[in-house]
């Protein structure tokens, strides 16, 4: 890789990794820029986590007596906000920076720099989003969602901060995804067509649209916000000609596609992990990019499923209810695929194929229950309640980070080149798997019961599913610090060495490389047949 | 994977750029800015005095020294010929996404603008099963476009469409014109052609922000148009303000680029700066045209 490079001095760069804090401040390497972005996203994940501890401890007991209500509405909101833009999203762009060269052949990504600088917006992002925790009037405080008039008329005065906070996450994700689109667009090697691309690539290729198509919505969005609490417009005042409503429609405009981004490169992550343990190819490839496909695109016309109880016509619910029921049919053909995939193969049983499995079972329950909600009568029913909450939980913690665990052990020892502790990993599954439950599945009942969300107290008869729900809350968060020592012992290089396959089964050309994969791979493209 | 001989004569290498300080330089940049931007915001409203305008002065300043280091290295790099043909088509790939992402954010107010038309302001005077919410809440509001009066008492007047703005949107439409003649006189390498084509576009983008200016003060002073006249205007002032900002920039990479063509960069067929820039404005304008549609005639 020096024949392009005549005239500057590239030597150093190309050979192995710059030493240094410079080598993480200047890095152009995607290898580099994945781990940054995946170890950003499990700090933020324990942040977050520590959020939600604070929250459960609170509702451990009916009654006010750990935080006040304002504080207990911060913590909802900035451990929504924190998961959902800083936890998740970030992981699933480590993962496609690691992962998407590695998996098309390239040298890198499209747009090296670019990517560095998506990379580091983040931290700077969440510091004023977190800062604004400590000042005056306290942070955000109306819900992840940021409904109007709650983030206008009755927000804290710190709410500019939280808007332009979102504004730079934004910039992040949409050059993050640019980049991933141009890279997966441009830099295949010869002979890795579109239908021969692994599934973790496409379904990062229709993520990166989605993104690229809502980010830009949400940042239109809180200017909106912005402009109506401290410029007097009145976008979502009745009194000057605007609609609260109208936020809602453009915010889940944003905010439904955003829940297939954190979801769909989840379904890319199983679909490579599944057949690895089965010993069998995919069944269905080309099925899955179709389903794949047509989820997203079907994403942009269910959003106001959200908002079956603010006021619409009767028609537009119905409307918004069989477009969100149809969905059901492209993710059903996914868990089809995968159980088919499973069928007849020589199965077994390490870290990354348990997770899988459980997502597959978790993930589908929190797609039964969505299809609960999406019917409108129900809906009316279940509006705001922790129905609500363990749906979205189920399909983003046992969905998307059961999805991001496995696709860590799935490929950490390719990264380190060292095998992880198993004996660890099997702790931090076995763990997660039953506190998660307990965490999040008595939720369905107080919610079909009533208990509404975002309240830091309830009425007693909601006790004691609330002290089991608190008591799986801990456990579970206790559970992630296993992970953290894990990955802590892995990124140390302890551990046995592993082969270039790893697992016997993975197929790939990531798995054709030396473990722990070079600095710098695919130089000269590779030729796929 | 084993690579042929046959492989290494069909495909370039790839070129993988050097490491850079210019990205991280950036990132404190929009974190000054955003910081900034957030604590002036919040002092303006409360009247306070605090560190936020001199954070947001410091973040723009950061960014600026940041594309110009960051633009400067870039240049150098593709004038010494260190690109491949694939990076360039990655970099076009690169701006027309961001352009897509440029035309969502318009439509999340062409979005706002279409609701408040079609369903909220209808539904305030009782349309639909909203009957009582126009008898009850303002019996006296009536449902019009543009919105003269709002439900909360608030009057303005409506911004017509001839005159100001028709002149600049031809203004803007030839200006899309002579930048196509200028890309062609590039192509053709007719370097005096190109001068004088994108120096007449830059005239042109100049003269549409001064009217756009003279609008504004217009609006304010003599018509009661501001950004507080209820929905009306606060559409129009941030379809047309946000648009502003986006010709305010086109220009300025049109001037770079003029600045660039002086110094005798860009050949025939390696010019991706000047296709990125021709693009952004051609975007512009076709904004401009369903601003002019929807905000100012319809």
């Amino acid at each position: 890789m020096s024949t392009a490079t005549t005239e500057l001095d590239h030597d150093d760069h190309h050979h192995g990794a710059p030493s240094g804090i410079k080598r993480w401040l200047y890095t152009t390497n995607h290898k580099d820029i994945g781990t940054l972005y995946l170890w950003f996203a499990f700090i933020m994940f324990l942040v977050g986590g520590a959020m939600a501890m604070v929250i459960r401890a609170e509702l451990f007991q009916p009654g006010l007596q750990i935080v006040d209500p304002n504080f207990f509405n911060q913590m909802t909101t900035v451990h929504g906000l924190i998961m959902v833009f800083g936890a998740v999203m970030p992981a699933f762009t480590g993962l496609a920076n690691w992962l998407v060269p590695m998996m098309i052949g390239a040298p890198d990504m499209a747009l090296p720099r670019m990517n560095n600088w998506s990379f580091w917006i983040l931290p700077g992002a969440f510091t004023i989003l977190l800062a604004s925790l400590f000042m005056e009037g306290g942070g955000p405080a109306f819900g992840w969602t940021f409904y109007a008039p709650l983030s206008t008329t009755y927000s804290n005065d710190t709410t500019a901060l939280f808007v332009f906070s979102v504004h730079i996450m934004g910039i992040s994700s949409i050059m993050g995804a640019i980049n991933v689109i141009v890279t997966i667009f441009n830099m295949r090697a010869p002979g890795m067509t579109w239908m021969k691309m692994p599934l973790f690539v496409w379904t990062w290729l229709i993520t990166a649209f989605l993104l690229i198509a809502v980010m830009p919505v949400l940042a239109g969005a809180v200017t909106m916000v912005l402009t109506d609490k401290y410029f007097g417009t009145s976008f979502f005042d009745a009194a000057g000609g605007g609609d609260p409503v109208m936020f809602q429609h453009i915010f889940w405009f944003f905010g439904h596609p955003e829940v297939y981004i954190m979801i769909l490169p989840a379904f890319g992550i199983i679909s490579a992990i599944i057949p690895t343990f089965s010993r069998k190819k995919l069944f269905g490839y080309a099925s899955m990019v179709y389903a794949t496909t047509s989820i997203a695109l079907l994403s942009f016309i269910v959003w106001a499923h959200h908002m079956f109880t603010t006021g619409m016509p009767v028609e537009a619910e119905l409307f918004f209810m069989f477009a969100t029921m149809l969905i059901s049919v492209p993710t059903g053909v996914k868990v089809f695929n995968w159980v088919a995939t499973m069928w007849r193969g020589s199965m077994t049983f390490e870290v990354p194929m348990l997770f899988a499995l459980a997502f597959i079972v978790l993930f589908t329950i929190g797609g039964l229950s969505g299809l609960m909600l999406a019917i409108v009568p129900v809906d009316f029913q279940y509006h705001d309640t922790y129905f609500v909450v363990a749906h979205f939980h189920y399909v983003l913690v046992t969905g998307a980070i059961f999805s991001i665990m496995a696709a860590v052990y799935y490929w950490l020892p390719k990264w380190t080149g060292k095998m992880f502790d198993v004996t660890l990993a099997k702790w931090h599954f076995w763990c997660s798997l039953i506190s998660v439950n307990v965490l999040f599945f008595p939720m369905h009942f107080v919610g079909l019961a009533g208990m509404p969300r975002r309240i830091p107290d309830y009425a007693l008869q909601f006790a004691d599913f609330n002290k089991w729900i608190s008591l799986g809350g801990f456990a579970f968060g206790l559970s992630q610090l296993i992970f953290l020592a894990l990955l802590i012992k892995a990124c140390r290089k302890q551990g046995e060495p592993v082969s270039a396959q790893v697992w016997d089964g993975a197929e790939g050309l990531e798995w054709e490389i030396p473990s722990p994969a070079p600095y710098h791979t695919f130089d000269t493209p590779p030729v796929v047949k | 994977m084993a690579q042929t001989e046959q492989a290494e004569q069909d495909y370039e290498k790839y070129y993988v750029p050097d490491q850079s300080p210019w990205p991280i330089v950036g990132a404190v940049a929009l974190f000054l800015i955003a910081f900034g931007a957030g604590n002036f915001v919040v002092e303006q409203t409360k009247a306070q005095s605090g560190y936020g305008g001199w954070i947001l002065t410091a973040g723009f300043a950061t960014l600026l020294v940041m594309l110009i280091g960051w633009f400067k290295n870039q240049i150098d790099e593709s004038m010494s010929g260190l690109y491949s043909a694939q990076l360039g088509r990655s970099y076009r790939q690169g701006m027309a996404w961001f352009i897509f992402s440029e035309v969502m954010f318009f439509a999340a107010f062409f979005g706002a603008l279409f609701y408040a038309r079609v369903i909220a302001i209808p539904w305030l005077d009782g349309a639909g099963n909203n009957e009582m919410t126009g008898a009850v809440l303002w019996p006296d509001f009536e449902a019009m476009w543009p919105l003269l009066s709002t439900p909360g008492g608030v009057q303005t007047t409506a911004m017509p469409w001839t005159g100001l703005p028709l002149y600049n949107t031809i203004i803007l439409m030839v200006s899309s014109v002579t930048c196509h003649m200028a890309h062609v006189a590039l192509e053709k390498n007719e370097r005096t052609k190109l001068k004088v084509w994108l120096g007449i576009t830059i005239l042109l983008g100049c003269f549409f922000l001064y009217m756009q200016v003279v609008e504004y003060i217009h609006a304010y002073n003599d018509m009661g148009l501001t950004l507080q006249s209820g929905i009306y205007g606060n559409t129009f002032f941030l379809l047309t303000g946000f648009h502003g900002m986006h010709v305010t920039l086109g220009t300025i990479i049109l001037i770079v680029l003029f600045l660039r063509v002086l110094k005798g960069h860009f050949t025939p067929d390696n010019h991706f700066a000047f296709q990125a820039g021709s693009w952004y404005w051609h975007f512009v304008d076709v904004v401009w045209v369903m601003l002019f549609f929807f905000v100012y005639i319809l």
